[in-house]
């Protein structure tokens, strides 16, 4: 404890110091091998597969010893403002969260916190005027193409049905690229589009996905919890999204464009440390290229996937890797076609 | 025509049925409440209790009707605790109603983290799966869509006819809806008015938890914390459709939940394309407004609803 205890004349060289040194850095940069602190606060219980991937980024990064991690669940879009500002006083170097629903109110309480770094989930890109957010979004759309290549291989009746929850840019373009890829395999392929209405309602989604089985649907694009279960029911298949829901559907989910949140937060935790974090798009480090993002092992359908499908995966794998292929980015809400 | 082929087809009834079941339960609560005189505006609330409670029970260890079971008795305290509140202490049953919605989904909330700290998707039960009931069953469109279905839906349509029967063919009935009409007659009966509006909204709380079980145990086999989503808020405006008759209410859930499962399919169609899908999700609630309006023209409010009774007060 002696360490820390000071007199008060060394505490006001040490207030002189940081002075100083303040006047050089941002006042949020802080001494190399202090764990940075960190808060989550989500919208929805830390279970939900778009949260759980960022929650699970942090907790690894708390065992490495490189935060301090706490966070607050299922805080309801009014609240979210309130509990921003209560961990910004409570000297927290690092807020991570989504604003997806607090967009202008969140932006009010950052600019209040110069001193907080916001890591936040938006639908928006990053202001110069607020040097204190950089948003994400999982940009995985590398990983949604290489389902796509699957999913389109696997289809029989070429008939591949999707059900999101809201057409928000993050769903949209995960569903244009799982499309896109799709359309490699086979051109001529149809697909049947709906939103809910909810991210959370699986009997909803469960109906929705009968429809389209009956519709004739053998193929699912599961954005939401209950489509799998519908596929599983009627003995059609399902690509997973955001998170490997194999183990729980065995004969059903054939592949997952899965989001690896550490290299983002990770970005961020070393920009915090140096004293550099600014106004930024963390979006890219969701892509394939920094890591972000992964096609899931085959597992069980190893070896059931047609070998040009497996083929194709492979080549433009290596191809999104060395930059030599992009997938487009398209943000615009998917239809029926 | 796209839209005639989907309203023959057996597969459209079957999933109107689904959707609806859940709100047979609750409204049927509800309904029970209302006759007798309170607003439960606990309904949200206590549906997530139940949802909650019925499969946990279930991944605990328990058969799944012990769970309905559970659920059911988890929806009657609550129901209990808004009826002490409403009843003898008369006070603002909205007020009461909005404070147990939020008072259970807390509860429900901190008890699953309690029970499932560890961060990973809900675990699933086996949830009731479909029975054919036979004879039934094989009667043309009909059959397979009211027949074909899981027991908990069986149990639904046992729910409307015994809340008719009771109602309108009880001694208890009679005082149940005297005493949401004229309380002051059944005071005079010398009956409790205190007992009967308790009881019947312990009782309705208890359907609606079914209701909630229904959700987690039938139409899905897992619990999410916002799945309910607004299905209690459907229901009481279904008990104004249904005009606080059974068998008009029950008319009115299946009305609601076959726009649902159509505009699920219409969305499917050309003209989805051309539509946005949120006119789509729209639909239910504009054809039940619509629906309402004229059906509502001749209802009669329980007339003594919202109204505390205290004895001998004039």
């Amino acid at each position: 404890m002696s360490t820390i205890s000071q007199t008060r004349r060394s505490f006001l060289k040490t207030t002189a110091a940081g002075a100083a040194m303040a006047a050089a850095l941002p006042s949020w940069a802080l001494a190399s091998g202090k764990p940075v602190k960190v808060a989550g606060i989500f919208t929805l219980p830390v279970e939900q597969q778009w949260i759980s991937r960022i929650h699970l980024a942090a907790v690894a990064a708390q065992t490495r010893g490189d935060i301090e991690y706490t966070y607050s669940e299922n805080t309801s879009n009014t609240d979210y403002p309130r509990v921003m500002r209560e961990y910004a006083e409570n000297g927290y170097d690092l807020i991570v969260g989504e604003i997806f629903g607090v967009e202008q109110e969140a932006r009010e309480v950052i600019a209040d916190y110069p001193n907080v770094a916001f890591l936040m989930g938006s639908s928006f890109k990053q202001d110069p005027a607020l040097p204190n957010l950089s948003v994400f979004d999982n940009y995985i759309q590398d990983a949604s193409y290489l389902s796509g290549i699957i999913a389109g291989a696997m289809s029989k009746s070429g008939n591949i049905g999707m059900v999101g929850g809201f057409p928000i840019p993050e769903v949209n373009r995960l569903m244009h690229a799982f499309m896109a890829g799709a359309r490699e395999m086979n051109p001529n392929i149809k697909f049947q589009v709906a939103f809910i209405g909810s991210w959370f309602d699986p009997p909803k989604a469960k109906e929705t996905a009968y429809a389209m089985i009956e519709n004739g649907a053998d193929m699912l694009y599961a954005e939401r919890f209950g489509v799998s279960d519908a596929a599983k029911e009627k003995g059609v298949l399902a690509i997973g999204n955001v998170i490997d829901t194999q183990a729980d559907y065995p004969n059903t989910v054939v592949a997952s464009a899965l989001w690896h949140f550490e290299s983002t937060i990770d970005a961020a935790i070393a920009k915090v440390r140096d004293g550099k974090f600014t106004a930024e798009d963390y979006g890219v480090y969701s892509f394939m290229k920094e890591g972000g993002c992964s096609l899931a092992p085959y597992g069980t359908f190893e070896g059931k996937i047609p070998q040009a499908a497996v083929d194709l995966v492979n080549k433009r794998t290596a191809e999104i890797k060395s930059g030599a292929f992009t997938v487009e980015i398209n943000d615009s809400e998917p239809k029926s076609a | 025509m796209e839209l005639f082929d989907i309203l023959l087809s057996v597969s459209f009834w079957a999933a109107a049925i689904r959707i609806a079941s859940p709100l047979i339960f609750a409204t049927m609560g509800e309904l029970i409440c209302e006759r007798a005189g309170v607003l439960n505006l606990g309904i949200e609330g206590i549906m997530v209790a139940g949802a909650f409670a019925g499969w946990i029970s279930v991944w605990a260890g328990m058969p799944l009707w012990f769970g309905v079971a559970v659920a059911m008795v988890v929806g009657m305290g609550f129901g209990l605790l808004h009826s002490i509140l409403s009843v003898p202490f008369g006070l603002s049953q909205h007020v009461v109603g909005v404070g147990i919605t939020l008072l259970a989904t807390s509860v429900t909330f901190f008890t699953y983290r309690v029970a499932l700290p560890e961060v990973s998707s809900p675990p699933k039960i086996t949830a009731f799966a479909p029975v054919e009931l036979p004879i039934l069953s094989d009667i043309p469109l009909i059959g397979p869509a009211l027949f074909h279905q899981t027991p908990l839906t069986y149990a639904a349509y046992v729910c409307v006819a015994l809340t008719a029967w009771v109602l309108y063919r009880t001694p208890l009935g009679l005082a149940v809806r005297a005493a949401g009409e004229n309380p002051s007659a059944v005071a005079a009966q010398g009956l409790s008015v205190t007992a009967i509006r308790m009881g019947a909204v312990i009782v309705g709380s208890g359907f609606m938890a079914v209701g909630g079980a229904f959700l987690t145990m039938s139409a899905f086999d897992s619990f999410f914390f916002e799945m309910v989503g607004g299905r209690g808020w459907i229901c009481i405006a279904l008990v104004v459709f249904g005009a606080w008759r059974p068998g008009k209410a029950l008319f009115g859930a299946v009305l609601f939940a076959a726009f649902d499962a159509l505009q699920i399919r219409l969305q499917q169609t050309g003209i989805g394309a051309a539509i946005p899908y949120q006119l789509f999700l729209m639909m239910p609630y504009i054809l039940s407004i619509l629906a309402l309006v004229l059906m509502s023209r001749r209802a009669e409010v329980p007339a003594a609803l919202m109204v505390p009774f205290s004895k001998g007060e004039r």
